[in-house]
């Protein structure tokens, strides 16, 4: 019955998400003031209809109710809690219905939140949110229902794949929709404009906190995703050049992109056509990646949809919204006046620059993850794109954009004085080198990319505490009015620093496991030591394992630095009920300074097991990055000129006053 | 990543990528047979490196390359020998061909291209209007300033 409810709840949401596009864009049109009202409830029913949806899935998942097909395909009433919640969205059906629950609650968020929006304007962004609401419910009705019953009633379930049994990749896909479809307020806000005819400093104010807190969801998402793969697939790495991966990472650099242009927008009303068009593109490359991911295109564990005819059926959603997005930017875009003439030398200047890179490095990723299904698809020839590839093409992208952005930050609006801005950050640059060649000379042997990459991370972060430093004139005023000029400091300014700090510190993170880390492998018997860098670890013992939903192996092992012990990990080999899946579990002891990271393997012919060792340094320091880009991303959503609200446009004749 | 879970899925083997029976003596041959198999993709596993797969097709090759490299074969005559047998689809890192150039120079082109609308529009805009200031204005400022 509560599965019959949801289904109805999501056919219902269907017709009023119809209604919420037609209705207000009409109503906005001919200044229909009853329309354009309509917007707001009609938003905050559909996100009332969704959630029920959303409810009754999710009880379905809680009691085990093997009847409705997705929770007998996907669960088994042996699993824990936490992983019958995270069931709801860990196959294909599930995954869409969070898509749209997010999407509606984004439409609710500007429904209540957007009070100081002119009435035309948020009658207009609502619409276009509920059209993309109406696509995606449509899917999910007509192609993918996840309340479909089954007659007879399995007695159990068949399980959630063991691998998605971890709390860090349980959670992350909610973070990572809530970036993905965050940008599509974005998206619907740049529509709007272009209806409207006018982006104003006004507009960017409006959209940038929503462009900042999907970027903060896409950030948290794509860490907890590349966390999960260090500690959980066994070898150390963090990253992969995955179709996966790309499909959210491209999204997260032109939200990048968009974030930085659009205080330009804000501050000197230039750039505008390009910001409106980064708004676009941010959430079209957000639907690409839906698309590759739920198509089936890329045959990998999380392409579940096996059935053609949903990749098509997505492939028009994406078609739609993107081509007549495009379509509508060439028409309407001439009609937005461009404005404020800067300097190349500017802070403009540095933005553009800065947006240049960015969409280079995001296009490199795109062409690198489309080209070999192009080819094959054009030819019939079979090529690979990996990892080399995006080494040898996104690197050297990157790497002018992080020398400049230390200097970007300081160049003032409009016309800027490079040489000043130097001056005020030789110290951050002496030390940076100083740092370079310091470990230059001390890893002679090691590879010299290494100090170079390490003098680069030091510069971003000595940049932008010597910006902040000049800033609240530490060292040159008593400390007290430092302190005063500090808390002073607007929040985005503080967002900014702390968030470029934090990129610092994870190319320092990036560059030490990738170019210093240390490995081990060995075959191992109880009692036995092995080396790996600065430690020791011995092998204790192995004992067997019963989890809730799994058996298996747990090894023992000591870590010694020098000869006194500093701490005993454990590393599992489990097998998964009911089909026997392994998975291993690392024994993992984390310091700043760097990880040991020990692998159980196989038993080898005479009895031994293969361990497999590592040394990763410095390596929680990407995730510590990245958890500093999120706050700094956070402050900055707290700055003053977002919570006071935006300046009010002069009211249209036919405004509605705000209720 | 997620394409090795398939991987591991599918094969349901738990071995884990170069064992310790398979890793060379000297220290230098083992290191070029590490960054050649990074660079070569595991059939089976389709987004993975042979160096990080614990598929058993991955095994022989790891094999394969070791026993070349102890011939005394150089880096690039094992690449043709492995292209050889299992087409280009093997090489992580693909060749520049007719067919890659486009792949390869897309990335380096967009940034040209960039910097030729940025010079451009500058031509075009001239000096901005709005920065110039009037002799009136000028003095205005100074007496603002000092």
């Amino acid at each position: 019955m509560i599965a019959e409810i949801g289904h109805f709840a999501l056919i219902l949401a269907l017709a009023v998400a119809a209604f919420q596009t037609v209705v207000p864009l009409i109503g906005a049109e001919r200044g229909n003031r009853q329309m354009i009202a309509a917007a707001v409830p009609a938003t905050l029913i559909q996100l009332v209809l969704v959630y029920v949806a959303f409810a009754a899935l999710t009880h379905a998942y809680l009691i085990s109710d093997f009847s409705v097909r997705n929770v007998f395909e996907n669960s088994h009433s042996a699993k824990p809690l936490l992983y019958k919640i995270s069931g709801v969205w860990g196959n294909h059906e599930g995954s869409m219905l969070l898509w749209v629950f997010i999407l509606a609650s984004f439409g609710g968020a500007v429904a209540v939140f957007g009070d100081n929006l002119p009435p035309t304007l948020k009658a207009r962004v609502l619409a276009v949110q509920g059209s993309i609401g109406f696509a995606f419910l449509l899917f999910i009705v007509v192609a993918s229902n996840p309340f479909a019953r089954l007659n007879p009633v399995p007695i159990e379930g068949n399980g959630l794949n063991p691998v998605l049994q971890d709390p860090a990749l349980a959670f992350h896909p909610p973070f990572l929709y809530a970036g993905y479809v965050g940008l599509s307020v974005a998206f619907s806000f740049a529509i709007a404009a272009l209806i409207d005819g006018k982006v104003d400093a006004a507009w960017a104010r409006w959209v940038r906190p929503w462009t900042l807190a999907a970027w903060m969801f896409l950030t948290i998402g794509i860490s907890m995703g590349s966390w999960w793969a260090y500690y959980e697939l066994g070898w150390g790495g963090w990253w992969f050049w995955d179709p996966v991966e790309n499909a959210s990472f491209m999204p997260w650099l032109v939200a990048t992109a968009l974030l930085h242009s659009a205080i330009v927008v804000e501050k000197r009303n230039a750039l505008k056509v390009w910001t409106v068009l980064l708004s676009i593109l941010a959430f079209s490359l957000s639907l690409l990646g839906t698309f590759l991911v739920r198509s089936g295109v890329l045959t990998s564990v999380h392409a579940f949809a096996v059935d053609p005819a949903r990749g098509i059926f997505i492939l028009g959603i994406l078609c739609f919204f993107i081509g007549g997005a495009l379509t509508l930017f060439a028409w309407r875009a001439p009609a937005l006046k461009a404005g404020g003439f800067f300097s190349p030398i500017s802070r403009e200047g540095g933005l553009v620059l800065n947006n240049l890179f960015l969409c280079a490095a995001c296009a490199s990723v795109l062409i690198g993850t489309l080209y070999p299904l192009a080819l094959e698809t054009v030819t019939g020839e079979k090529i690979s794109v990996g990892p080399p590839y995006f080494n040898l093409t996104f690197g050297p992208i990157m790497l002018p954009l992080l020398l400049l952005v230390p200097i970007g930050a300081l160049l003032s609006w409009k016309r800027a004085d490079l040489f000043a801005v130097l001056q005020r950050l030789w110290i951050a640059a002496a030390l940076a080198i100083g740092l370079g060649v310091l470990l230059l000379v001390a890893t002679q042997r090691g590879p010299w990319l290494a100090p170079f990459g390490m003098a680069l991370g030091a510069w971003l972060i000595f940049g932008s505490l010597a910006d902040l430093a000049n800033r609240i004139a530490l060292f040159r005023a008593p400390i007290g009015t430092s302190w005063s000029r500090l808390v002073g400091l607007p929040r985005s300014s503080l967002g900014m620093t702390a968030a470029h700090a934090g990129l610092g510190l994870m190319i320092i993170g990036i560059i030490a496991i990738t170019l210093w880390k240390v490995e081990h492998i060995v075959a191992m018997k109880p009692g036995e030591r092995a080396d790996v860098g600065v430690y020791a670890v011995q092998f204790v013992a192995e004992t067997p394992l019963t989890g809730e939903n799994y058996t298996g192996r747990a090894g023992q092992f000591r870590i010694f630095r020098g000869e006194s012990e500093i701490a005993t990990v454990v590393s599992e080999k489990r097998e998964f009920k009911p089909m026997g899946t392994p998975t291993t579990e690392v024994g993992l002891h984390q310091t700043l300074a760097g990880d040991v990271y020990v692998v159980m393997g196989d038993k080898t012919a005479d009895g031994a097991r293969v361990v497999r060792l590592y040394f990763n340094p410095l390596v929680s320091l990407i995730w510590l990055g990245a958890l500093i880009m999120f706050f700094g991303g956070a402050l900055s959503l707290t700055d003053r000129r977002y919570r006071v609200g935006a300046p009010k446009r002069k009211l249209t004749p036919a405004g509605v006053p705000a209720e | 990543m997620r394409w090795f879970l398939l991987c591991l899925l599918l094969l349901a083997v738990p071995a884990y990528a170069v064992q310790p029976d398979e890793i060379l003596s000297d220290a230098k041959l083992e290191q070029r047979a590490r960054d050649l198999s990074t660079g070569l993709r595991c059939l089976v596993c389709q987004n993975q490196s042979i160096d990080e797969s614990d598929a058993p097709l991955a095994k022989d090759l790891r094999i394969l390359i070791r026993e070349h490299l102890t011939k005394g074969d150089s880096d690039a005559e094992i690449r043709d020998f492995v292209v050889a047998r299992y087409g280009e689809f093997v090489l992580l890192k693909p060749r520049l061909t007719p067919h890659t150039a486009i792949l390869w120079a897309t990335p380096f082109l967009i940034i040209l291209a960039g910097f030729i609308v940025i010079l451009r529009r500058r031509k075009n805009s001239g000096v901005p209007a709005e920065s110039a200031l009037s002799a009136e204005e000028q003095k205005a400022l100074r007496d603002l300033a000092s």
